[in-house]
């Protein structure tokens, strides 16, 4: 049974305090997508043996959707992440590195800052 | 050995107490034990070798081993309620009054009639059921699945419910050592002076492991670290606690015995310990292995460290003349035993070539014949051992010559017990001078953090002796031995068992590998090796160098099977917990929920909720009473607890822009004031919730879910809101709770509510699909003029606290209009009277709102919604999409729930082609005939048409396809 921490209430919690909500950073495809985009969107998924970055919610605790960056065969957690990044962010990319050398990123844009990162960046 | 004769040692016995006899009974005999034994113990010293019946053969057995991982002395415990199956009878201590008996024999343990099987051995070999079976066809399901489903499984289950209490408990430690041995109690004392908070677990009473038993002043050793264990405030010692499973993350589950088998200390019989370490050691221990001999199940022969422990700890002869028979150093301490302690030991048979070791001369110097490079050719005995034919080890089993013996101490080695180690990832290696597998500890289980959570020390890690705790003396290295002799003939590998409790031999293990199944987990399935309850903690070693040499292969390249908790089985008493009965699960109760059950409700669980289904009557039938009830609304009014709806609030600037992405329909062109029905879709189209949205103010929406869909759909929201629109301004709130809700319905429903006042609620001022705030008898209230019935209907929804007061009012100041509490089914019923679709009635998670003609509550007008790209798939805008219609029966009976209609032809799986199914059907007390809806191909095109829907035992019923809507087509009732 897994334990995660969640970013938004900083409680590390059990399992059986979260509920799963499969993998993270999904594009959504609406009305005017083609067969092939909306297909991968609704069904295709990643399933990876290794790193993989999943959605989980701390739905009996503070009740938000969170991120982790998890390796599927040995449990190990990089780190957990706010829900509002298209991205992993670049500190958690740099977790699952310093963790997993030879890992790469498999996208290509970069992730916007999230607001919390620019404000932190204002401060300095 | 004779049956009565007393097998008990007159001194001796560590862990008994001659001072306390402890009377039992077996298969109906009456025993006596001594306070501190095992039930095998037990047994053993009232002569009582032969303990069970093997699954296969029904050979006769007595226990090989000593402890948990005894595969042959299981019993049934107890009585009614209280019996248990399946319990090894060497981890069960005896207990005053118990009542115990033999399994897998009838009619009797000594008679058994299945014991036939033993003398067809040569028709039941390894898969044998796979071949056997498959044809003719027929026979197998009228013939074979009888027979083996009477014959199939070991005891029988309990089939009253059981009395005894478990609990559960959360246990957290910095360090938990599992294994209370020498080496767990060293390594807890290490954890212990690092200032960790440390937990130590044993699965038996004592503590010490093997150390006391078996090493010279070990309990003087163990003593002294307990000692020293015991003075620490950071060590927590608990026996009696088998760790059955490591899991993810450091999660540990353990049972604790705390009135086992004792049923009258008015405590829980077991808790249930989940515990979460930071990190885990396993001090395990070891198992010792059997050797592979003709005849090595016949009772009376024993592992040798279970006849030691025997003699040691119980005082308990399991012969009085032991042949020991080895291929290393260690069993020669069965010897020097079973010298000790007064009785016989005419031979040590030593598979090696030399033994000369300290532990074997220590023997020698006893006067012991020793025999070296020899084996075991044959047991002679059936019921028990008579005497051992011994041959060379390196030859075929020519007998060299017989002796003379009553039991047999077997010793093939020792193995590691891994089970904790790799449940959770541990990965193993195999130590070739050793000749077993152990933890490898550069690839141990990980935590979160990556790193190792558990760590293996003692015997678990290989270390078998632990000399640096023990003062173990050395001993010489061991000979492996997979078959004895080493070329023996064919007939003595059909003797020479591998699993003991699945009777699996030599010879079906070589069987598997010649055809063809090459890997180890497939040869397991095939053979049933390891497969029984004790999950072959003695056999998987010696099956697996079996599987091995037949496959011309190292054993590390065939690998071990899978290691899967628990290490013992869990009783479902102590994984169920408290969770049982009235506190199984928390239960949701509305405002009005005491009077419900005052008045008599029979319930109906909806989600965690209770609903009154029906309020019967004097001695009504339930469909007397929803008759009654809804004859009731439609003529005068009624009332219905509508609390368990869920009720979300919907809140900001951008609640419009996101209502209208979670429903099908517009709800942000909703005005203020009024309510709207809408469909909640999936992302793949399907529709899985509705219910009435109602705009309470500018930027709040107050929006129904059903009864069961509160929480989904609120996760729902969150869901879309948080992680993809999560720079939309909106907020949301699961308000069910905070309101009741009763839906007054009926011709005279706006009489009866105005006789409560405070509102007007005439037409004027409250027509249909608008809502009103105000008070209605002193108590605030939001009136929505809505209806799922047909009828005039009015939801008011007060604060929960004012929830039973607004319901009494309502009763009795509508006294006079014979107002009626009405339940679930007979809201069911009227919605379907009037066509309403219910989500898991109508909908089941394939089905698209427009399957059932609710195109009118789909937006053409809105660019996107949640579903409206899945509802464009070319699966989706079918034309044979089954379509909802209404059904009448032809001959006036109520057609069966779920039945399908028959086309005509045949798939490929040669079933009757379908062309519909019905989704709901009643009886309608109101059109006094069956009414039904049902998904039908083409429906909507074909009014008219007959059907015929599957009966189940009885004759198709045939209906009529006509207009779901079957009362008040016009809707002027509720317009009322």
């Amino acid at each position: 049974m897994l334990t995660l921490t969640c970013p938004y209430c900083g409680v590390t919690a059990e399992e059986t305090e979260l509920q799963p909500g499969g993998e993270a950073h999904l594009k959504r495809f609406g009305p005017g997508s083609t067969d092939d985009d909306f297909e991968a969107y609704l069904f295709a998924r990643k399933n990876p043996k290794g790193v993989h970055f999943e959605r989980w919610r701390h739905a009996y605790g503070c009740g938000k959707w969170f991120l982790a960056a998890r390796d599927t065969a040995n449990l190990q957690v990089f780190g957990t992440y706010a829900a509002q990044t298209p991205h992993p962010t670049p500190d958690i990319v740099a977790l699952v590195q310093a963790a997993r050398p030879d890992w790469q990123p498999d996208w290509t844009e970069t992730a916007p800052a999230t607001q919390a990162e620019t404000a932190e960046k204002g401060a300095h | 050995m004779s049956d009565n004769h007393s097998f008990r040692l007159a001194t001796g016995g560590r862990l008994i107490d001659r001072a306390y006899q402890v009377p039992f009974r077996f298969d109906g005999r009456q025993m006596r034990g001594l306070e501190g034994d095992t039930l095998a113990s037990a047994l053993l010293a009232n002569g009582q070798l032969m303990m069970g019946r093997s699954f296969k053969y029904h050979r006769p057995r007595g226990p090989i081993a000593s402890g948990a991982e005894e595969p042959n002395a299981l019993l049934g415990l107890g009585r009614g309620g209280r019996f248990e199956p399946n319990q090894r009878a060497t981890t069960t201590p005896v207990v005053a009054g118990m009542v115990t008996s033999s399994q897998n024999c009838w009619p009797s343990l000594n008679a058994d009639i299945g014991a036939v099987n033993n003398w067809l051995w040569r028709f039941f070999p390894a898969g044998f059921y796979y071949k056997t079976f498959m044809q003719p066809r027929g026979a197998w399901k009228h013939l074979f699945e009888p027979v083996i489903r009477r014959s199939a499984g070991l005891g029988k289950a309990p089939t009253e419910a059981d009395p005894d209490k478990y609990e559960q408990a959360y246990g957290f430690a910095d360090v938990v050592v599992v294994g209370g041995g020498i080496a767990g109690l060293a390594a807890a004392r290490d954890a212990a002076a690092e200032g960790k908070q440390v937990l130590v677990l044993e699965q038996n009473p004592h503590w010490g492991g093997r150390t006391p038993t078996d090493h010279a002043d070990g309990q003087g050793r163990v003593d002294a670290l307990l000692a020293e264990l015991r003075a620490l405030p950071n060590v927590t010692l608990r026996r009696n606690t088998m760790a059955t499973g490591l899991y993810d993350h450091g999660y540990l589950l353990a049972r604790e015995a705390l009135a086992d088998h004792d049923p009258n200390q008015g405590i829980p019989r077991q808790r249930l310990w989940r515990i979460r370490a930071g990190h885990v050691i396993t001090a395990t221990g070891a198992l010792e292995r059997p050797l592979a001999f003709a005849g090595n199940d016949v009772p009376g022969v024993m592992l040798a460290s279970a006849v030691r422990d025997f003699i040691g700890d119980y005082a308990v002869a399991p012969g009085r003349r032991i042949v020991v028979v080895t291929n290393n150093d260690d069993a020669y301490r069965t010897a020097l035993a079973a010298l000790d302690a007064g009785l016989e030991v005419p031979v040590v048979i030593d598979a090696r070539s030399t033994a000369d070791g300290d532990l074997p001369q220590a023997v020698r110097a006893r006067g012991v014949r020793v025999l070296t490079g020899s084996g075991i050719a044959g047991v002679k005995g059936y019921r028990g051992v008579e005497a051992v034919k011994i041959c060379d080890q390196t030859g075929s089993g020519d007998v060299r010559e017989t002796v003379e013996a009553d039991a047999v101490a077997m010793s093939g080695g020792w193995s590691p017990v891994v089970h904790l180690w790799s449940h959770c990832g541990g990965k193993l290696n195999w130590n070739a001078d050793s000749v077993f597998f152990a933890p490898d500890p550069a690839r141990p289980p990980l935590g979160a953090d990556g790193k190792g959570m558990a760590s293996a020390t003692g015997a678990a890690a290989g270390d078998l002796r632990v000399a640096a705790l023990t003062g173990a003396v050395q001993e010489r290295s061991l000979l492996p031995v997979w078959v004895m002799p080493e070329h023996a003939t064919r007939k003595a590998r059909f003797k020479m068992w591998l699993d003991f409790q699945n009777d699996v031999k030599v010879s079906d293990v070589e069987l598997a590998a010649q055809e063809g199944y090459e890997s180890v987990e497939h040869t397991k399935r095939y053979t049933t090796l390891g497969m029984a309850t004790d999950q072959g903690k003695v056999s998987n070693i010696n099956g697996l160098a079996v599987l091995s040499k037949a496959l011309s292969q190292a054993i590390p390249a065939t690998g071990t099977t899978t290691f899967r908790p628990p290490y013992t089985p869990l009783t479902l008493g102590t994984i169920a917990g408290e969770a049982r009965g009235e506190i199984f699960q928390p239960l949701r109760k509305t405002p009005m929920h005491d009077w419900n059950e005052r008045h008599g409700a029979h319930w109906e669980p909806v989600g965690h909720w209770r609903r009154a289904y029906c309020y019967p009557k004097g001695g009504e039938s339930h469909a007397a009473a929803v008759a009654r009830e809804i004859r009731a609304v439609r003529a005068s009014v009624g009332t219905l607890d509508a609390s368990t709806l869920g009720k979300i609030i919907v809140k900001g600037p951008d609640a419009g822009k996101f209502l209208d992405m979670m429903y099908t329909n517009m709800m942000s062109t909703l005005p203020v004031g009024k309510c709207r029905y809408g469909l909640i879709c999936s992302e793949n189209g399907f529709l899985t919730d509705d219910g009435v949205a109602a705009r309470l103010s500018d930027d709040t929406w107050l929006v129904h879910t059903t009864t069961g869909g509160a929480d989904r759909i609120h996760g729902h929201f969150e869901d879309w809101l948080q992680c993809e629109w999560w720079d939309w301004k909106v907020y949301t709130a699961n308000v069910t709770e905070q309101w009741a809700q009763v839906a007054v319905v009926g011709p005279q429903a706006r009489t009866l509510l105005e006789r409560l006042g405070g509102m007007d609620l005439s037409p004027e001022a409250l027509p249909f699909m608008g809502w009103a705030e105000g008070e209605l008898a002193g108590i605030p209230a939001r009136v929505y003029r809505i209806s799922f019935s047909g009828e005039l209907s009015f939801e008011v929804a007060v604060p929960a606290n004012r929830g039973l007061e607004l319901w009494e009012k309502l009763h009795d100041l509508g006294r006079d209009l014979d107002v009626t509490p009405y339940g679930t089914e007979a809201m069911h019923v009227m919605r379907a009277e009037k066509g309403f679709i219910m989500i898991g009635d109508e909908t089941d998670g394939t089905v698209i709102p427009q399957d059932l003609g609710l195109n009118w509550a789909i937006s053409k007008k809105k660019a996107d919604y949640i579903g409206k790209r899945a509802q464009e798939r070319s699966h989706m805008t079918d034309p044979n999409r089954w379509k909802l219609v209404g059904l009448e029966s032809l001959d006036g009976r109520v057609i069966p729930d779920g039945a399908y209609a028959v086309a005509s032809g045949r798939n490929g799986n040669h079933q009757r082609n379908t062309q519909g199914r019905v989704t709901s059907t009643y009886f309608s007390p109101t059109l006094n005939k069956p009414i039904a809806m049902a998904l039908v191909l083409n429906g909507p095109d074909r009014m008219g048409d007959i059907l015929e829907f599957t009966n189940p035992g009885g004759e198709p019923v045939k209906a009529r396809i006509c207009d779901p809507v079957f009362y008040d087509k016009e809707g002027t009732r509720a317009n009322g």
